[in-house]
């Protein structure tokens, strides 16, 4: 090991949420002046380990060490006082407070609250490192990276030595990212201790000096990026040599099902997150959609599924006799009113696909309890499928009476989709279907979505994983920014290829 | 022809409780917790300050400041005891602030009127009915030269101090919410506890002290009633539907105190507008024109809410408890 | 949260697993136990009594003859109608905290039905136009905040409360516009004469249709939130508005829906207090059965077949109460002081079921 100094040592550390070990006597050491990439699969404990270093959460065992004197982090308060600051995923701002007085917040600094000074010492921050923010600008007014700009000085102001990042680049931009990257790069060479969350290899080889990986709740290893690569991190990752091989069968007989032309769509504040978008989904074909998160996956699922205004543009249904119907204007109640069969698995699973406080069967009969004529509900199929899916899924679960909010992320993610092929859907819309899912239940759920296309299914898979992506899809629709930047082939796509479409529009520009 | 000097008057004596109730909170709110309680404790303020009123001057001889500081301390304890309460249930035991505010609004009102009623009984009095003429007479004392002053005394000058003090603590909540450390903090609490709760503030002690203050502020406003306001005469249920009133004023002001003093004065002169328009015999519109207070409170509800302005809306978390290892 | 505590141990709050029901009732029952000894202790300290021989009264109030019983009964149906009545709409996280004015429009329109139709149109008539009315007037009274929600969202505990005042003064007006004699203030008992509108007692028992009404409604209740698809769209929507949209629920038409149904119910239990018992109208009709509905539908979880059993215990308490206050000679709202009392124990026992509290070592000395 280099000559570094430990800036925070943690040791045996643990932490149960209910039933569930999400960090098992973690040992981690961060050194000064070095940043490093904190690696593992969705649900490998990396966040729940970093928000006991900033007070979030308070470890059930263990111990953390800062600066080689033991700290007892109650409160993320303590945090600070040990100069640690955090930028989560979610930020963390009152959004109807400016820049400066979120940065501010919870600060004891003598004499009485002078805004004008803040905001001075503010600009001189910003302007050390090149950020661009208005200290006087309302949070709600921001777009995503002038706040993750706000998140950055704020921890900056309060002089904080070790900056723990989870996930900075998800809502990034390259060119946003590329300035992040050089901010952090010069916060190490001043001796700032800085951990970066995160899954994508080429930006931990990009910017971290060690990488530590977590696995299950578990510590495997750190080493130094310079000394390894990324086939050696996923393996460490996964636990075992990973050779992904999906089954991809041949599309059964494609022809257009849904067509998208022009569809343009803005959000309530008016940014255009879907710019003149068009393709075209076929039957019996998985079309994959590829690009970094939120450069408008969600919505362009969410307009096709009767969810989102449309400001420009046609998305048409053709039927398998050949006849176009538009589905723009129309809520999910009048869609599946045409007889249109569209099963939708949402991003968020219990926040927008299931209700979490109700049992399996109750979450069974959310798409079809108003069938029939009778004033009350039908328990008995619906319950005969919650039972089937657990059966034919083997979602781990008590029973069919258990409320869904209990079940893991995993079964979780059975259960949704159980619900959404029982369906004989024509067209099967998923958004990261995987996320948060171990090996075996996403090939589960591959198998499932392949099933589906050889039913002759339209399926459009949004992905985060490209490796995945190119195993699975027929074809690959990749967005750039609401654009569409190109179209490819599954088959014979390079994973370099699209990584650049994902970044450039078109992808093949060589500024 | 409507008579201004003598309408303005009453119109503010009317405030002055709204005006305490409505500050309190807002205090409150802004910590998040909506406190449905309000019209209780203002209740409890008010008969606590009467029974300590009441104990001093039976025990004899009454000294002006002791007359004054007794009910004030008693009514403040007890509505900080209210307080307590509300925050423990809330805060501490994360119950339904809705549910929470209603019962305790059951049990104050039941606390003023029981005591209000029972007083006399409990202690044996010989005294034939709760009239604290002298304790009121030290709470109404105005400033000797008020009435020389004309119709410019009579309309500014003439209020007992917790009058004065009331439009004092409204614009010192004002600043403090705006302009100060304490202020900025306790926004973030009532707007976002989990990111206040990053920042490193004490939620529950932001809560806690928030909402006991809001409580005690509150109480004085059924002190005045009943010490100024009433003279001194307690009468049970008389303080009325004043609290809820104050909880309306507290969305009519958007959440500002300081607007809130103009604001109090506009809703007693509506409260009392009926007394001052002539309706010869017909005696029921004047029951309509009482509607008044409320309806221009729920204009202004429904217009704040279609206009969605971020700076007009309740606090977001309001009513909401905070747990933070919520998953 | 975590809490310090001596700087060793530390005090640590988190959220429980389902506690199997019987035990989530023994903590209630428990809370229920505790408060029955602080209410004793407050009776004892402030009025010298012996606390059981008032607790003996209040059981004697309560059910001490014939006559008691039925009062009983009948001021249970009523507040479990309201109960039932806001039910729906907490369901779906609408907190309708304007029964009050729900009920005293509906008890409104009773009256004018009474007052304006009593001696033109026959008397079955009578009644069945003082049904739709009175159920109407809740309706529209329930149905402007819910409008007001679903297009602007706007803040409905406010809404509603604002609203039982208008009706309040909206009644105040109408006494004086119907009152008789002129100069009165009040109604008096309307139709004394001719009976036109009262609604008819089975047998001689006065209560009796009231109770019979309430107890049909509380099946009806009970199955509508549990088995029928609207039931079901409520739970949706107050779980999540986002799966209810994702689903194709027209949130707007539930919200507007339920809430007239819940104003609806309201009105019908102003119907069974003016039509029913009292005959007459008056601003203080209600008496804060709007307010004490919350909290018994809120105890029984919203479950309409232990409504029955939690509006019992409020009006168990506050008969007894108001028999204590008679017989000692003391103030009627000592009843509201031990309902207070009772119901703090009962909210603050909720947090055992839904947390639990264990002590951490800390491995760090000292600190």
């Amino acid at each position: 090991m280099e000559n570094k100094t430990a800036a925070v040592k943690m040791r045996n550390i643990t932490k149960r949420f209910g039933t569930t070990l999400a960090n098992d006597r973690v040992w981690l050491d961060i050194y000064k002046g070095e940043i490093l990439a904190l690696l593992g699969e969705n649900g490998s404990g990396k966040t729940t380990l970093m928000n006991m270093l900033s007070g979030i959460y308070f470890p059930d065992e263990g111990q953390i060490f800062i600066n080689d004197e033991e700290a007892l982090i109650r409160s993320p308060k303590d945090a600070f006082r040990y100069g640690i600051g955090m930028i989560h995923q979610h930020f963390k701002l009152v959004d109807v407070l400016t820049a400066a007085e979120n940065i501010v917040l919870g600060l004891k600094e003598p004499g009485r609250l002078d805004m004008d000074k803040v905001a001075r010492r503010v600009k001189e921050i910003c302007d050390s490192y090149g950020f661009d923010v208005d200290p006087n600008q309302k949070i709600y007014t921001m777009s995503v990276s002038q706040k993750q700009t706000v998140e950055i000085v704020k921890a900056l102001y309060r002089g904080a030595d070790i900056l723990i990042l989870d996930e900075p680049t998800a809502v990034l931009t390259p060119q946003e990212t590329d300035k992040l990257f050089a901010v952090l790069r010069s916060m190490r060479d001043d001796g700032k201790a800085i951990v970066i969350i995160t899954h994508k290899m080429h930006e931990v080889e990009e910017l971290s000096d060690r990488v530590a990986i977590l696995r299950h709740g578990q510590f495997v290893g750190d080493m130094l990026t310079k000394m390894t690569n990324a086939q050696e991190m996923t393996n460490m990752m996964v636990g075992r040599p990973v050779t992904l091989n999906i089954d991809r069968p041949d599309p059964v007989d494609p022809k257009p099902r849904i067509i998208v032309e022009g569809l343009t769509v803005r959000d309530p504040e008016g940014t255009v997150k879907l710019d003149n978008v068009s393709f075209t989904a076929n039957s019996g074909e998985i079309l994959g959609i590829a690009g970094i998160s939120g450069c408008g996956q969600k919505e362009l699922l969410e307009a096709i599924a009767g969810l989102q205004i449309a400001e420009k543009g046609s998305i048409s249904y053709v039927s398998d006799d050949g006849v176009r119907e538009e589905l723009i204007g129309k809520d999910p109640l009048s869609i599946a009113a045409m007889g249109v069969c569209l099963s939708f698995v949402p991003e968020d699973r219990l926040g927008m696909g299931l209700v979490g406080s109700m049992d399996l069967t109750d979450n069974m009969m959310l798409r079809s309890f108003r069938k029939g004529r009778s004033f009350f509900t039908d328990r008995k199929n619906p319950r005969v499928l919650a039972e089937k899916v657990v059966k034919e899924l083997e979602v781990n679960t008590p029973g069919v009476s258990t409320p869904v909010r209990r079940l893991s992320g995993g079964n979780v993610q059975k259960v949704l989709v159980g619900r959404e092929i029982a369906s004989a859907p024509s067209v099967l819309l998923t958004a990261y279907a995987v996320r948060g899912l171990d090996i075996n239940s996403s090939y589960t759920i591959y198998d499932l979505i392949n099933k589906q296309k050889k039913s002759g299914v339209a399926v459009v898979f949004v992905g985060e994983d490209l490796d995945v992506l190119l195993e699975l899809c027929d074809r690959i629709l990749v967005l750039c920014g609401g654009k569409v930047s190109g179209i490819v082939e599954g088959r014979g796509a390079s994973k370099p290829e699209v990584g650049m479409m994902m970044t450039r529009l078109g992808g093949k520009s060589n500024g | 022809m409507f008579d201004f000097v003598s309408f303005f008057p009453r119109a503010v004596m009317q405030s002055i409780p709204l005006l305490y109730g409505a500050t309190g909170e807002t205090l409150t709110e802004k910590s998040g917790n909506l406190n449905l309680g309000i019209p209780g404790i203002m209740y409890v303020g008010g008969i606590c300050g009467v029974i300590g009123a009441f104990f001093y001057e039976q025990s004899g001889s009454v000294n002006g400041f002791l007359a004054v500081m007794i009910p004030l301390l008693c009514c403040l304890m007890g509505s900080l005891l209210m307080g307590l309460l509300y925050c423990f249930l809330t805060v501490t035991l994360r119950a339904n602030q809705n549910v929470t505010g209603l019962a305790m609004t059951t049990f104050g009102v039941g606390f003023g009127n029981f005591f209000g009623g029972s007083l006399i009984k409990l202690t044996g009095s010989d005294v034939p009915s709760i009239a604290l003429s002298a304790t009121s007479s030290f709470f109404r004392k105005s400033l000797p030269f008020a009435d020389r002053l004309g119709a410019f005394g009579k309309m500014f000058l003439s209020y007992g101090f917790l009058a004065y003090l009331a439009i004092v603590i409204a614009l010192i909540s004002s600043y403090i919410l705006r302009h100060t450390r304490v202020g900025l903090q306790l926004r973030a609490v009532g707007e976002s506890p989990a990111t206040a709760d990053a920042a490193g503030i004490n939620i529950t002690r932001y809560k806690f002290v928030a909402t006991c203050l809001g409580s005690m502020i509150a109480g004085l406003g059924g002190l005045y009633y009943v010490m100024d306001y009433a003279c001194g005469v307690w009468s049970n249920d008389a303080f009325g539907d004043r609290g809820w009133l104050a909880i309306a004023l507290v969305i009519f002001t958007i959440w500002r105190p300081n607007v809130g003093i103009l604001s109090s004065i506009l809703f007693g002169g509506l409260y009392i507008l009926y007394l001052f328009i002539p309706t010869g015999t017909n005696l029921a519109v004047k029951e309509l024109y009482k509607m008044l207070p409320y309806l221009v409170t729920i204009v202004v509800l429904i217009v704040s809410s279609m206009r969605n302005k971020r700076e007009n809306q309740p606090p977001e978390s309001l009513g909401v408890p905070y747990f933070r290892e919520e998953r | 949260m975590a809490k310090q505590s001596g700087g060793r141990n530390v005090l640590h709050i988190s959220k429980r697993g389902v506690l199997p029901w019987y035990r989530a009732w023994a903590i209630r029952g428990a809370a229920i136990v505790l408060a029955l000894i602080v209410s004793a202790v407050v009776t004892t300290a402030l009025t010298g009594l012996n606390p059981l021989g008032v607790y003996a009264t209040m059981i004697q109030g309560a059910f001490g003859t014939e006559r008691k019983m039925w009062i009983l009964g009948q001021n249970m149906a009523i507040l479990l109608c309201v109960s039932l009545a806001v039910t729906p709409a907490f369901k779906m996280r609408f907190w309708n905290v304007g029964g009050e004015g729900q009920i005293l429009i509906g008890g409104l329109a009773t009256a004018a039905c009474m007052i304006l139709l009593g001696d033109k149109i026959p008397n079955w008539l009578l009644i069945i136009v003082m049904v739709v009315a009175s159920v109407l007037a809740g309706a529209i009274w329930g149905g402007i905040p819910a409008i007001c929600k679903a297009k602007w969202n706007t803040n409905e505990t406010l809404f509603t409360l604002m609203m039982n005042y208008v009706a309040t003064q909206l009644v105040a007006f109408m006494v004086i516009v119907w009152e008789v004699p002129k100069g009165a203030g009040k109604i008096g008992i309307i139709n004394q004469n001719t009976c036109a509108g009262w609604l008819p007692q089975i047998g001689s028992y006065k209560y009796l249709l009231n109770i019979l009404i309430v107890a049909v409604l509380t099946l009806i209740m009970y199955f509508y939130l549990t088995r029928s698809k609207q039931g079901y769209e409520i739970s949706v929507v107050g779980e999540s508005e986002r799966t209810a949209r994702y689903v194709g629920i027209k949130v707007g038409k539930v919200i507007v829906r339920t809430m007239m149904i819940s104003g609806g119910l309201c009105g019908l239990a102003g119907l069974l207090l003016v039509g029913g018992t009292d005959h007459t109208i008056t601003t203080t009709i209600a008496g804060g059965r709007g307010f004490t509905a919350v909290m018994v539908a809120w105890l029984a979880k919203f479950n309409p077949l232990v409504m029955v059993f939690t509006s019992f215990l409020l009006v168990f308490l506050g008969r007894g109460a108001s028999e204590i206050t008679t017989i000692y000679g003391l103030n009627h709202s000592f009843g509201d002081i031990l309902t207070g009392i009772i119901l703090f124990f009962i909210i603050g026992s909720e947090f055992f079921i839904s947390y639990r509290l264990s002590f951490l070592k800390n491995t760090k000395k000292g600190a």
